[in-house]
């Protein structure tokens, strides 16, 4: 059977997305989740509790973040772990969109058994703030 | 308010069943931009192997959301919500949560520590069948920020 990472090595970026988010996508990911806090939606609410204004669910960062990992990955596998910290907020304007990118870089691989794979993730936004720390994918074979 | 220490180690109750439902896995995986076919194709999951749709690797924080309810609820916790910040978040999974799963999520204090005023709260929910059957850990931890934070 071929490995996960067929093709690449350690070190390659295995693969990238851009995504833009707007406050349609919060709209679209609190009635989703179930997650209703008012700074995703309301500025003057964000702003009573120090923030710049409306910002993304942490968790929409990170849902979307591994959104390319899934589609790379195919039905070859599934990711067995996958964990953030979360850094810096992603700020969302009224009206238009921030853009987020995504960067998968194969960091790591189980050699012997073909086994497992550590992806290391690299999430920004345009004016390159990298708003995810730590953010590692593994996936796993079936 | 400061958090209560006790809490560390408390276990709270199981959560009620809950059900992954077909159209909400196709719902978060569109909020999400997870376009890969096994989150929305039912043939093409079966195909693969799987009873039904695979949800995204970040849908357990739907159920996960329900015992971090309970933790921030207690009474005796301590926990000021308004001040509650995500710090970190993982998920393990022993397999991946497909529609038709019926599962439970049980949390447990698992660290607490102070740092720089702010007080980090990690809990495990860990989310299983009904049957028993391990399914995923969801780790989360939270910032309380401090009075001067």
């Amino acid at each position: 059977m071929a490995s996960l990472w067929e093709g690449n090595e350690v070190g390659d970026v295995v693969t990238e997305a851009i995504f833009e988010v707007s406050r349609d996508s919060l709209v679209r990911y609190a009635g989703a989740s179930g997650d209703f806090n008012p700074i995703h939606y309301r500025d003057d609410i964000a702003q009573s509790v120090g923030l710049e204004g409306v910002l993304a669910h942490g968790m929409l960062t990170m849902g979307l973040a591994v959104s390319p990992v899934t589609e790379w990955l195919g039905t070859k596998g599934f990711v067995a772990d996958y964990q953030v910290r979360f850094t810096k907020p992603v700020y969302v304007p009224a009206t238009g969109s921030v853009t987020v990118s995504v960067s998968a870089l194969l960091a790591q691989v189980d050699e012997p058994s073909e086994g497992l794979a550590t992806l290391a993730l690299s999430v920004s936004t345009e004016d390159g703030t990298k708003v995810l720390g730590k953010a590692f994918v593994v996936v796993s074979p079936r | 308010m400061s958090v209560n220490p006790e809490l560390l180690d408390t276990v709270f109750e199981p959560t009620e069943p809950y059900r992954v439902g077909r159209e909400k896995v196709r719902e978060f995986a569109l909020a999400v931009g997870a376009t890969a076919p096994l989150h929305h194709d039912v043939d093409a999951a079966k195909e693969a192997g799987y009873q039904d749709v695979v949800a995204p690797p970040t849908f357990p924080i739907v159920i996960q959301e329900k015992t971090l309810q309970q933790l921030l609820a207690h009474p005796g916790a301590g926990i000021d919500f308004s001040r509650v910040v995500h710090g970190d978040q993982r998920f393990q999974y022993a397999r991946p949560l497909v529609a038709g799963d019926d599962v439970v999520a049980t949390l447990r204090v698992t660290k607490i520590q102070s740092l720089g005023g702010h007080t980090m709260v990690t809990s495990q929910s860990s989310i299983a069948a009904t049957s028993g059957e391990p399914v995923v850990v969801a780790t989360s931890t939270l910032v309380i920020r401090g009075d001067e934070g």
